[in-house]
């Protein structure tokens, strides 16, 4: 068996030959402490990825990398147009769950006193968890516009402002919807959503600026030390995850229509140009503006709450990323430049100051890129380098990455002895279900500082500020 | 009914380690009793069985071209179900029929009742049904392996 080689401190190789059928050699992008915690089906992940057709450079996996299917969780895989797919295994079920950052003007010891107050306030505001739907009862008209403008509609229904949208990873809203791809199915799971966080690893949460790393771009994100933040994760619902599974049946034939030789039913795919690909895609797109749009509602209500307490607190948003999706980006291949279809899967865009997507207030220092601690550990604010366009197609984490399965979370933790720790360390948690709790515990994922720090020593993105939660709603 | 000298005791379905997400394998004598335990064990991975009292019927009927493909819409529309009738379900009855053509039809009838999130206590929340090592295979059993997206 083929082994896996040590490139340089944070880079390990997955070479063409450790699976048949490798198109490109893998990459992993840990520390060798993190290496250890890179389970075996990980790397098998990342070799089946490297068989697909028109993979360009490497099957990539970032440092929080992890068991998923299909992709592993972390992965990114870029695909030439040209004789390249594209696969719903490398986007997941929840089509852009993402992460939203606001700040405020607000010192976070003024916040500290009313945090149980603030967290209630945001727990009914928001409808979380199970069998939640929304206040909004949007109407299929609605539906259909959120799926085709995501955040621009939310704008043009008075959640938020326009200036927000230029703060979005593709201003919010995704060109190439086509509504017509959406199931009726789909449709009817995500019209009574819309404006839910969802449950599992999704929250919102009220955090305080602990550490500034990069005293110039905090400045330009707005952000200082002690300064009260709000942090917003969560995805497409169940719109998402029904256009993901009614698409996956199809492309699961369309392998055998193409010939497509796939090691795992998961990588069903298609090729670019074809029907299936263009279908999936649009529907995908419609998927990832709902997203934008479910969390621009949200961030609209968390403003509410905020107002109600702190008048006039202005939550300008930083930013709001995608870290479940597919998109087409020009990158360099080879000295040319061509188009190409990324594939992130539990990985950041993380583009820095030479690229346009990049908005204008950032554009000198690169993207804020925002990865989100697990309950009751830090978050970090980083800023995109565009080093990283080279070695990761300007990708990095999007978050700690889970250590231990859910049912032996659920084995060793009870829901309220972790409600209980972390209220030791003054975290207020609200949630629906304690069960779910457990399974979040902090333990379950791994130290979210190292992740961070790889990403930061390889260049492909700059610390910028360290978050600690107050306190968290989730579902 | 007499039991059948050669109907082996076998267990229902069992949970597999999986880092992420649910993974499981459920088994039957044959394909309907493997796909009625591989729903069973969907569910038991959300909630208690035991806590669902079985007051309503939900009917679904499917059709595919073979039976993974069919086994992958079963339980994909089992958390569709879920979530748009807010409902939990405890009781799974299939009947399978293969057409001429070779094409499946599965009809089957899902017992349960609306969410009562005083009594139903949530482990885990199903999202979707992946296709990751998803296989069927027929041994002295039919057996089902299912990764499930929580």
């Amino acid at each position: 068996m083929v082994d896996i080689i040590k490139i340089s401190d944070n880079i390990f190789e997955v070479p063409i030959g450790y699976r048949p059928g490798m198109r490109v050699p893998g990459r992993i992008f840990v520390s060798q402490e993190l290496r250890e915690m890179v389970e075996p089906g990980t790397i098998d992940q990342v070799a089946n990825v490297a068989t697909l057709p028109g993979i360009v450079k490497y099957s990539m996996a970032m440092p929080d990398a992890h068991l998923g299917y299909g992709f592993p969780i972390g992965g990114v895989a870029a695909f030439r147009e040209e004789g390249g797919v594209i696969s719903p295994g490398g986007v997941g079920f929840d089509i852009n769950c993402g992460v939203r950052l606001l700040r405020s003007d607000i010192e976070a010891k003024s916040v500290q006193p009313l945090i149980n107050t603030l967290i209630s306030a945001l727990f009914e505001a928001v409808p979380s968890g199970l069998g939640a739907t929304g206040r909004l009862h949007a109407t299929d008209q609605q539906l259909t516009e959120a799926f085709m403008a995501g955040s621009r509609w939310a704008v043009e229904e008075g959640y938020g402002f326009e200036a927000d949208l230029a703060h979005c990873e593709e201003n919010g809203h995704m060109a190439g919807a086509d509504p017509s791809q959406v199931s009726v199915k789909a449709r009817k799971r995500g019209r009574p959503q819309l404006g839910t966080l969802g449950s599992g690893n999704h929250f919102l949460e009220i955090q305080r600026v602990e550490e500034i790393f990069d005293e110039d771009v905090a400045r330009k994100f707005g952000l200082f030390k002690g300064q009260t933040t709000i942090m917003i994760h969560c995805g497409s619902r169940g719109a998402g995850h029904q256009i993901c599974t009614d698409h996956l049946e199809v492309l699961a034939r369309a392998v055998r229509k193409y010939n497509i030789d796939i090691p795992d039913k998961q990588l069903a795919c298609a090729p670019l140009g074809s029907p299936e690909a263009r279908n999936y895609f649009g529907g995908m797109v419609c998927a990832a503006n709902y997203a934008w749009a479910n969390r621009h509602i949200i961030a609209h209500w968390t403003r509410e709450v905020f107002e109600r307490y702190f008048p006039g607190s202005n939550l300008d948003l930083v930013y709001d990323v995608a870290h479940n999706v597919a998109k087409i980006e020009e990158h360099d291949v080879d000295g040319r430049r061509e188009q190409l279809y990324v594939h992130r899967k539990g990985a950041t865009r993380a583009f820095g100051p030479s690229r346009r997507e990049v908005p204008d207030a950032y554009r000198n220092v690169g993207q804020p890129v925002l990865i989100p601690g697990s309950m009751g550990t830090p978050s970090y604010v980083l800023c995109g380098n565009d080093q990283a366009l080279d070695l990761t197609f300007g990708s990095a984490c999007h978050g700690a990455g889970r250590v231990m399965s859910r049912s032996q979370a659920t084995r060793m933790f009870a829901g309220k002895d972790v409600k209980a720790a972390l209220n030791k360390y003054g975290i207020v948690v609200k949630a629906t279900s304690p069960g779910m709790l457990a399974e979040e515990a902090p333990q379950v994922y791994k130290p979210s500082g190292d992740v961070v720090n790889v990403v930061h020593s390889l260049g492909i993105a700059t610390k910028v500020a360290k978050l600690v939660p107050l306190g968290v709603s989730k579902g | 009914m007499p039991v059948r000298p050669n109907y082996k005791w076998m267990m229902p379905f069992e949970y597999l380690e999986h880092t992420a997400d649910v993974k499981f394998r459920a088994y039957g004598h044959c394909p309907e009793e493997m796909l009625s335990n591989a729903a069973a064990a969907l569910f038991k991975a959300m909630v208690d069985p035991a806590a669902i009292n079985i007051t309503e019927f939900w009917n679904v009927e499917l059709e595919a071209q073979d039976l993974e493909q069919l086994a992958y819409q079963w339980l994909s529309e089992i958390v569709f179900l879920f979530e748009t009738e807010s409902a939990v379900f405890a009781s799974f009855t299939v009947g399978l029929k293969q057409n001429a053509n070779g094409t499946w039809r599965l009809e089957g009838k899902i017992g349960g009742e609306r969410i009562d999130l005083k009594r139903h206590a949530f482990e885990n929340e199903v999202k979707a049904v992946t296709l990751h090592q998803f296989q069927i295979t027929k041994n002295d059993l039919w057996c089902i392996q299912v990764i499930l997206d929580v």
